[in-house]
């Protein structure tokens, strides 16, 4: 079972174990006379039952956990999922392709549009090579050169929000991480074209943000987005890395909490047990969800929807005066 | 009185009585990057950059607009905004204490002071973080003047020039702060549409979340010399990378020689060479400036 470790979180145990008790019956059950078919089925009602129970009260920091849960699906495989004739195109035209950062043209239900992601790896050496979600100036930059050319060509574009944060690395600021990340966020805020941005797994600080601004702002049920990290927050204001749990409750991080803050647009619920439960149900959730946000963002012409997108940011944050 | 002390010219001469009275405390002061010892007066005087060796200390924001705008019409924005802690943040502090400490230590109702006016005749908005206010961080109430400062010169057609020192995103402000780099953001690129030029000049440090924002969005981007600039610190890098840092790594040198910044400027040239450049920019007359 040490392998299978590293596959669910210290909360999710106790189903991990029931579920494989149950599997295990099933192998059994495959060359035995004796019926098992019942005990399995109280089985996997218990599972239900047990995890209902355990997600009901999720804490901010689990919740950040399941953000980074090493089975969920990542942008690549939304992408799989919920687009036809995917092209991905590659570069920044100036210095490297950042495969921490992936983008193309494709099809959505149809439509042609612009995708872009922040992509994780799977296995050692696909985390590496994607820099663990981590984009560095190139990959900024090559959003933005595919959000620039979504415009000319009038293709909405969708981005997909799932990074620990920008890199902090000396090539990233010897190559202008700031700036790459500025610029986007100036780019995108008078883009003359429907953006859709979703949260799909960690919505971490500025390297979240530089492909997160848009007409709407969807986060997945178990996603979050916050200035820093947990453990970042912790280690500054806490002086102690140890104390991310209570981090992750003071600044709010959760979808549901941004949502009645009136940050976020829509939370999509997730299959029992989070979307690594279900990749297909939780693609098919969003997918659904996006394409009505589109239809509502389309039905403004474009001066009408880039003036709603600036007002929407002028709104954000409180003040006295 | 000994034949040393004769010898002494007077105005060194301390006498044992009149000591503490006529010397008020903190009168002298050392810089950090040479060790000289500096007359506070003259300091002053020379804009908090050292005349020994030309390092340039903090200042505060209120006195460089001042130093920086002409003397005379400087009209403050958004100077009645106030931080609200909606989100009742506490760490192993209150945030509404520390605001309220904030406030008392610097006398500033926020991190960032916004004036409209004029430099050698030529009118303009300016900004600046006051970095004495939790670390010039970025909250709301930095966001919205900044967008009113904005907003101001589009207004008058005036250009923008903004000051920052800053370690970058307020966290007691959560994600507000975050998204207050996509505010401010939105709002040059208003300005940039308007055909207005925004100067953006980097202080010592300019960090994070409001390096890559705001900070970054200059059509000319300034630096003053040996300013800590990055988006990273440097000890998070460290921590990534597990190296060393080379030397000079994230300073406005640095910077400038990788391609990230137009130019440094000393700070006691600002206002004539920033005007100078504003006149071009904005096809004025060339300004009558003369030093300083």
């Amino acid at each position: 079972m040490a392998s299978a470790d590293l596959d669910f979180l210290e909360f999710e145990r106790p189903i991990a174990e029931l579920e494989a008790k149950i599997e295990e019956l099933r192998y059994v059950g495959d060359d035995s006379e004796v019926s098992i078919g019942e005990e399995v089925a109280r089985l996997q009602a218990k599972s239900r039952q047990l995890t209902e129970q355990i997600f009901r009260n999720l804490s901010s920091w689990q919740i950040s956990q399941l953000a980074r849960h090493p089975r969920r699906p990542y942008a690549a495989d939304y992408i799989a999922a919920m687009f036809t004739d995917f092209e991905e195109l590659h570069g920044d035209r100036a210095y490297a392709d950042d495969a921490a950062m992936i983008g193309g043209v494709a099809r959505f239900k149809g439509r042609p549009v612009m995708v872009i992601g922040e992509q994780k790896g799977r296995g050692t050496r696909e985390k590496i090579e994607r820099n663990f979600g981590m984009p560095r100036p190139e990959g900024y930059r090559k959003a933005a050169r595919l959000m620039e050319m979504a415009e000319r060509f009038g293709l909405p574009i969708m981005t997909f929000i799932d990074t620990p944060g920008a890199y902090p690395g000396v090539g990233a600021e010897e190559r202008g991480q700031s700036e790459a990340i500025a610029s986007n966020l100036m780019q995108m805020a008078g883009l003359n074209t429907p953006v859709l941005c979703t949260v799909i797994g960690e919505g971490g600080s500025g390297g979240a943000l530089a492909i997160g601004v848009g007409d709407r702002l969807l986060m997945l049920q178990y996603s979050t987005y916050s200035v820093i990290s947990p453990e970042g927050c912790a280690s500054i204001l806490w002086k102690s890395a140890e104390r991310a749990a209570e981090a992750a409750e003071a600044m709010g991080i959760t979808a549901e909490r941004l949502a009645e803050l009136g940050l976020v647009d829509e939370v999509i619920a997730e299959p029992l047990g989070g979307a690594h439960r279900d990749w297909d149900e939780t693609a098919k959730r969003l997918s659904d969800s996006l394409s009505r946000h589109l239809a509502d963002v389309e039905a403004l012409d474009l001066e009408a929807m880039r003036a709603a997108r600036y007002e929407r940011l002028m709104a954000i944050g409180h003040f006295r005066e | 009185m000994s034949w040393f002390e004769k010898l002494m010219p007077s105005r060194i001469r301390t006498e044992g009585t009149a000591r503490g009275k006529s010397v008020p405390e903190g009168l002298w002061t050392k810089c950090d990057a040479c060790a000289a010892v500096l007359y506070r007066p003259e300091l002053e005087r020379n804009l908090e950059v050292c005349p020994k060796c030309d390092a340039h200390m903090r200042i505060g924001a209120r006195r460089r607009l001042a130093v920086f705008l002409d003397a005379g019409d400087q009209v403050e924005l958004g100077a009645d905004l106030q931080p609200d802690d909606v989100l009742k943040f506490k760490d192993s502090k209150r945030y509404r204490d520390r605001l309220v400490q904030a406030q008392k230590a610097t006398g500033e109702r926020d991190a960032l002071v916004a004036m409209s006016g004029h430099l050698h005749g030529l009118p303009v908005v300016a900004a600046a973080f006051e970095f004495q206010f939790m670390g010039g961080s970025m909250g709301a109430v930095v966001g919205e003047r900044f967008v009113r400062a904005v907003n101001a010169a589009i207004e008058k057609k005036a250009p923008l020039v903004s000051f920052s020192a800053s370690g970058g995103a307020r966290m007691q402000e959560a994600l507000f702060s975050l998204l207050q780099m996509a505010k401010t953001s939105a709002a040059l690129g208003r300005l940039r549409e308007a055909h207005l030029p925004f100067v953006s000049v980097l202080t010592d440090p300019t960090m994070g979340g409001v390096s890559a924002s705001l900070a970054m969005l200059g059509d000319v981007v300034v630096a003053e010399p040996g300013a800590l600039i990055g988006f990273a610190g440097p000890r998070v890098i460290e921590q990534t990378v597990r190296e060393t840092l080379p030397a000079g790594f994230q300073r406005s040198e640095f910077l400038l020689e990788h391609g990230a910044i137009d130019l440094i400027i000393d700070r006691r040239q600002q206002r004539a060479r920033l005007a100078s450049l504003l006149a071009i920019l904005t096809q004025a007359e060339s300004p009558v400036v003369g030093v300083g």
